[in-house]
C-alpha cells in the first residue's frame, strides 16, 4: 500500500546503489523471469546472486542495482508483480550485513612477493587457498569496499585471474523477510 | 485417466464452454481427449485467429478465454494474440503443446522454448513436467488470469504429460489454490479514500478519465454515481470506451492523441483529475510535463506498479475500482460534503465547448466519408433498438480512430479494440470470440482493408460455423493511418502504403459462401447495414471510402490542446510491378559482366525508371 508521505516527498533524482533482496519460489525458469524483467525494462544490474535459503522451496536473490528513487520504486513494484516472487525488500544500505567473496590469483614468482602478499592477506583477514611456483590464490570476504581496497593493493603484483561472487545480504537484527507480500 | 483427459476435466471445472484452437502433433493426445468431451472447439484458420478470438470472448464476457496451439510454429503463431491480450489486461489461458519432456532441449522436431518465448508477454506461465501437476496448475492459471489485474496465462504441455496416467482421486482438482506470492489488493486504503473525497468536494474544475479498468471492474454504475453526484465531466481512454454512456450530458468522449477537443481541453485545464483504471500511456498524455499541469491527480488502479509510473500522483489508491468508487461515493454522501456548485462555471464552459465542436457527420460525398458510415451505424443501431445489445470490435488504424472518436457507446464491454499493442488483424477474429460469448448480441467488426487481410482466412471460420458476424470494411485501398502520418510528418512522401485495386472483397467473401455487398453510394449505407444485421448470417459490407479522409490529431509528444488538422492528400504512390523488378535485376547482372546495358537501352527505356 502506498503511503501519502512517500508519494508527496519529492522524488530524488540522484542515482544510488541499492541492495534488493528477493525471496522467490525455487521453480525452474525463475532466474530467467527476474533477469528478463531487468533487461526488458532497462534497469541496470551491478550484480546478482542466487542461492538456497532456510526453506528448500525458496531461493534468495540479492540484486545490486543503480538508479534514482523513481526507478527503484518501479523495480520493487515490478518484481512484486511476479507470481513467483514472495517478498521484495530494498535493504537500506546501513542496516544490513553484506558480504561478497572474491578469489584472486596473483602473480608471485619469488619469495619476497609471496611474503608481501601473505602479509596483506593477513591484514585483510583473507586466506591463502592455493599456492604454486608463480602464483598465489587468495580468498577474501567482506563488503565490496574492502574487496576493492585489497584488489587495488595487489594490482601491482599482477592479477592473473579474479572471480567475485557479487554481494549477498541480510537485514541486521531479528527482522526477516516474511513469506507474504505487503 | 490420461493427463490430457485431466486437462479437459480441469477446463470443465473452470466452466470453460468453448476453446479456440488448431491441432498438431504435440497436441494429438489433447485432441483425442476432446473427442469424448462436450467442450465446443472452434477450429480457426490460423492460431493468431484463435488467440484473438479467445481474447474477444474474454473482453465481451469478462470470462477467461481459452486458446490452444501445437508446439513450435503453433506456439509462435499464438504470440501476437497473447501479447495483444497482455497489453490490454485481457484474461486468457493459452495452452501450447510441447515435445515430450525427454526431448526438451534437444532441438526436437517442432520444439521451441515456449516458456521463454511467452514469459515477457504473459502475466504468468507454467511448463508441466508431470501429469500430477495438471489439476493444481490449471486451477492456478485461471485464478491468476482473472483476478487482480487480469492478463494472459500460458501453459506449456509436453506430449508425454498428456499421455501419462493420472489418478484424479489421488491428485484432485483443488477447490482453492494457495499462491504465496500473489495477493492482489482489492480494498482501497481508507485514509486515501478520505483524502480523495475531500479533494473532490473542493474541486472547481474536476474531470474523470475512465480507463479500461472501469470496464474490467464492472464499475460503470459506481462511476455514474460519482460523476452525477458532483457533476463531474467524464472522458475515457480508448480502452475505457463503453464504461460511461457517451450520450450522457457529462460525457466528453475520448481523450488523447485522437481525442475530442472538449476532452483534451478539460484534462489540460482541470484542477482535479480523477483517473480510474488507466495507465497514462503516451497516447493519452502527450507531452508529460504539460499534461494536466494544474491538477491534483487521484489515481485509482488495481496494479500498484501503474501508480507513479508515468505521471506524478497526489492521491494513489490501489485496489478494485468498483469497491473504491463505492467507498468514495458513500463517504461523500455520509459526510454530506457539498461543493456548493463550485464547478458550475466549469460545466457551463465545457458544455458550450462541446456544442461548438459537434462534428459534422452527414456527408453525402462520393466516395463515402467514414463519418457518414459511423453515423449510419449509430442510426441503424438506434432504429433496431439494439443499443444495449450490440458489440463493436475495431481493427487498428484510421478505422479504429474514427470509431473511437465518433461512435457513441452505451454499455460496458461493448467496444473492443486493441489499445496497448495496436495489433492489426485483431478486429475480425476478436468479433468471432465476442459473438460466441454473447450469441444473442449483434456483433459488428469494423476493420480497415489492411488489418482485415491480416486475418482474412477467418472468413472460413465464420462460414463453416455460420457465425453471424457483420464485417464493415472501411476500404480505402491504403494503409490509411501510415499514409496519414507520412502526409503530415514526412512531407507527403508516401512509401509502401498503397494496396492498388486488389482484392475484390465481395468475390473473396462469396468464395467462402458469405453474403457480401460493395457500397459506394452513401444513401445505401443504412439499408445495407440493416440488411446485414437482420440477416443473422455472416455478412461482409465493403464500403468504398474516401482515402484522403483523416482525423485531426495531437502530434506524438505534443501538448493535448495542440490539435492539428490532417493534411488531406490522395494516394500518389506508384506501385512497382514484377516486370520492372526483373528488368532492374537483369540490368544489375549485366552491369556486373561489364556489359554496359545503358548502351543497349533505347533512350525511351532509360527514362522509364520509377522512383520508389
Ligand atoms: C500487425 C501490425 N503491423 C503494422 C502496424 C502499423 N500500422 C498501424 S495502422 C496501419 C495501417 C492500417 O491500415 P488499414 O488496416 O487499411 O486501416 P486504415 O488505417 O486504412 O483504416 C499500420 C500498417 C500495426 N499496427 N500492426
Ligand atoms: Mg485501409
Amino acid at each position: 500500500m502506498e503511503s501519502i508521505k512517500s508519494e508527496k516527498k519529492e522524488k530524488n533524482n540522484e542515482t544510488h546503489t541499492h541492495i534488493i533482496s528477493v525471496l522467490v519460489l525455487n521453480n525452474p525458469g525463475v532466474l530467467q523471469r527476474i533477469a528478463g524483467l531487468f533487461t526488458r525494462r532497462g534497469y541496470n544490474i551491478s550484480s546478482i546472486t542466487v542461492g538456497s535459503t532456510e526453506s528448500p522451496n525458496l531461493a534468495r536473490m540479492t540484486i545490486v542495482v543503480k538508479g534514482n528513487d523513481k526507478i527503484l520504486e518501479q523495480v520493487v513494484k515490478q518484481l512484486n508483480k511476479l507470481i513467483e516472487v514472495i517478498k521484495v525488500s530494498d535493504l537500506s544500505v546501513n542496516k544490513c550485513v553484506k558480504r561478497e567473496l572474491c578469489l584472486i590469483k596473483i602473480h608471485a614468482p619469488n619469495e619476497s612477493s609471496k611474503s608481501q602478499i601473505i602479509q596483506y592477506t593477513n591484514v585483510f583477514r583473507g586466506k591463502i587457498v592455493d599456492l604454486s611456483q608463480e602464483s598465489l590464490t587468495v580468498e577474501i570476504t567482506g563488503n565490496s569496499d574492502k574487496i576493492n581496497a585489497f584488489v587495488d593493493l595487489v594490482r601491482n603484483f599482477g592479477i592473473k585471474e579474479m572471480a567475485r561472487t557479487g554481494l549477498t545480504a541480510l537485514m541486521r537484527g531479528p527482522k526477516i523477510l516474511k513469506s507474504k507480500k505487503s | 485417466m490420461k493427463g490430457a483427459e485431466a486437462v479437459i476435466k480441469a477446463l470443465e471445472y473452470e466452466k470453460v464452454d468453448v476453446i479456440f484452437g488448431y491441432p498438431g502433433g504435440a497436441l494429438l493426445p489433447f485432441y483425442d481427449a476432446l473427442y469424448d468431451s462436450d467442450l465446443i472447439h472452434i477450429l480457426t484458420r490460423h492460431e493468431q485467429g484463435a488467440a484473438h478470438a479467445a481474447d474477444g470472448y474474454a473482453r465481451a464476457s469478462g470470462k477467461v478465454g481459452v486458446c490452444v496451439a501445437t508446439s513450435g510454429p503453433g506456439a509462435t503463431n499464438l504470440v501476437t494474440g497473447v501479447a495483444t491480450a497482455h497489453a490490454d489486461s485481457s484474461p486468457i489461458v493459452a495452452i501450447t503443446g510441447q515435445v515430450p519432456t525427454k526431448l526438451i532441449g534437444n532441438d526436437a522436431f517442432q520444439e521451441i522454448d515456449a516458456l521463454g518465448l511467452f514469459m515477457p508477454i504473459v502475466k504468468h506461465n507454467f511448463q508441466l513436467r508431470s501429469a500430477k501437476e495438471i489439476p493444481e496448475t490449471i486451477r492456478s492459471a485461471f485464478n491468476i488470469a482473472k483476478t487482480g489485474r487480469p492478463g494472459p496465462v500460458h501453459i506449456d504441455l509436453p506430449k508425454d504429460v498428456q499421455e501419462e496416467e493420472l489418478d484424479l482421486d489421488k491428485y484432485p482438482i483443488p477447490a482453492k489454490v494457495e499462491l504465496p506470492g500473489y495477493k492482489p489488493t482489492k480494498m482501497g486504503h481508507p485514509k486515501q479514500i478520505k483524502l480523495a473525497s475531500s479533494h473532490i468536494s473542493k474541486a472547481e474544475r474536476p474531470v474523470i478519465i475512465a480507463g479500461g479498468g472501469v470496464n474490467i471492474a464492472n464499475a460503470t454504475s459506481e462511476l455514474m454515481q460519482l460523476a452525477e453526484l458532483y457533476s463531474i465531466p467524464v472522458c475515457t481512454t480508448l480502452m475505457g470506451k463503453g464504461s460511461f454512456p457517451e450520450d450522457h450530458p457529462l460525457a466528453l468522449g475520448m481523450v488523447g492523441m485522437h481525442g475530442t477537443k472538449p476532452a483534451n481541453y478539460a484534462v489540460s485545464e482541470s484542477d482535479l483529475l480523477i483517473a480510474i483504471g488507466c495507465r497514462f500511456s503516451d497516447r493519452i498524455t502527450g507531452d508529460i510535463n504539460s499534461f494536466a499541469s494544474h491538477a491534483k491527480i487521484i489515481h485509482i488502479d488495481i496494479d500498484p506498479a501503474e501508480i507513479g509510473k508515468n505521471v506524478r500522483v497526489d492521491v494513489p489508491i490501489v485496489g478494485d475500482a468498483k469497491l473504491i468508487l463505492n467507498n468514495i461515493v458513500s463517504h461523500l454522501i455520509k459526510m454530506n460534503m457539498n461543493n456548493n456548485n463550485a464547478n458550475r462555471e466549469w460545466i457551463e464552459y465545457l458544455q458550450s465547448l462541446k456544442k461548438s465542436c459537434t462534428p459534422k457527420m452527414d456527408y453525402s460525398d462520393v466516395p463515402i466519408k467514414p463519418q457518414r458510415i459511423v453515423k449510419g451505424l449509430m442510426n441503424v443501431i438506434r432504429e433496431l433498438n439494439i443499443e444495449k445489445r450490440s458489440i463493436i470490435t475495431t481493427d487498428v488504424g484510421q478505422n479504429q480512430m474514427w470509431m473511437a472518436h465518433y461512435f457513441k457507446t452505451h454499455f460496458p464491454r461493448s467496444f473492443l479494440s486493441s489499445g496497448g499493442l495496436g495489433t492489426m488483424g485483431f478486429g475480425f477474429p476478436s468479433a468471432i470470440g465476442a459473438k460466441i460469448a454473447k450469441p444473442d448480441f449483434k456483433v459488428i467488426s469494423i476493420t480497415g482493408d489492411g488489418g482485415f487481410m491480416m486475418n482474412i482466412q477467418e472468413l472460413g471460420t465464420i462460414a463453416d460455423y455460420n457465425i453471424p458476424v457483420v464485417i464493415c470494411l472501411f476500404d480505402n485501398r491504403t494503409l490509411g493511418m501510415v499514409y496519414q502520418w507520412q502526409n503530415i510528418f514526412y512531407g507527403k512522401r508516401q512509401c509502401s502504403v498503397n494496396f492498388g485495386e486488389t482484392p475484390d472483397f465481395v468475390k473473396v467473401a462469396e468464395g467462402y459462401g458469405i453474403n457480401a455487398l460493395r457500397i459506394t453510394n452513401p444513401e445505401e449505407i443504412e439499408e445495407c447495414l440493416k440488411e446485414a444485421l437482420l440477416s443473422d448470417k455472416p455478412y461482409l459490407l465493403d464500403f468504398a471510402i474516401d482515402p484522403s479522409e483523416a482525423l485531426s490529431m495531437v502530434p506524438p509528444g505534443g501538448k493535448l490542446k495542440n490539435i492539428i488538422d490532417p493534411i488531406t492528400e490522395h494516394p500518389n504512390e506508384k506501385v512497382i510491378c514484377f516486370d520492372e523488378i526483373k528488368r532492374r535485376f537483369l540490368e544489375k547482372d549485366s552491369n556486373k559482366n561489364e556489359d554496359t546495358l545503358s548502351e543497349e537501352l533505347s533512350e525511351s527505356e532509360k527514362d522509364e525508371g520509377i522512383k520508389v
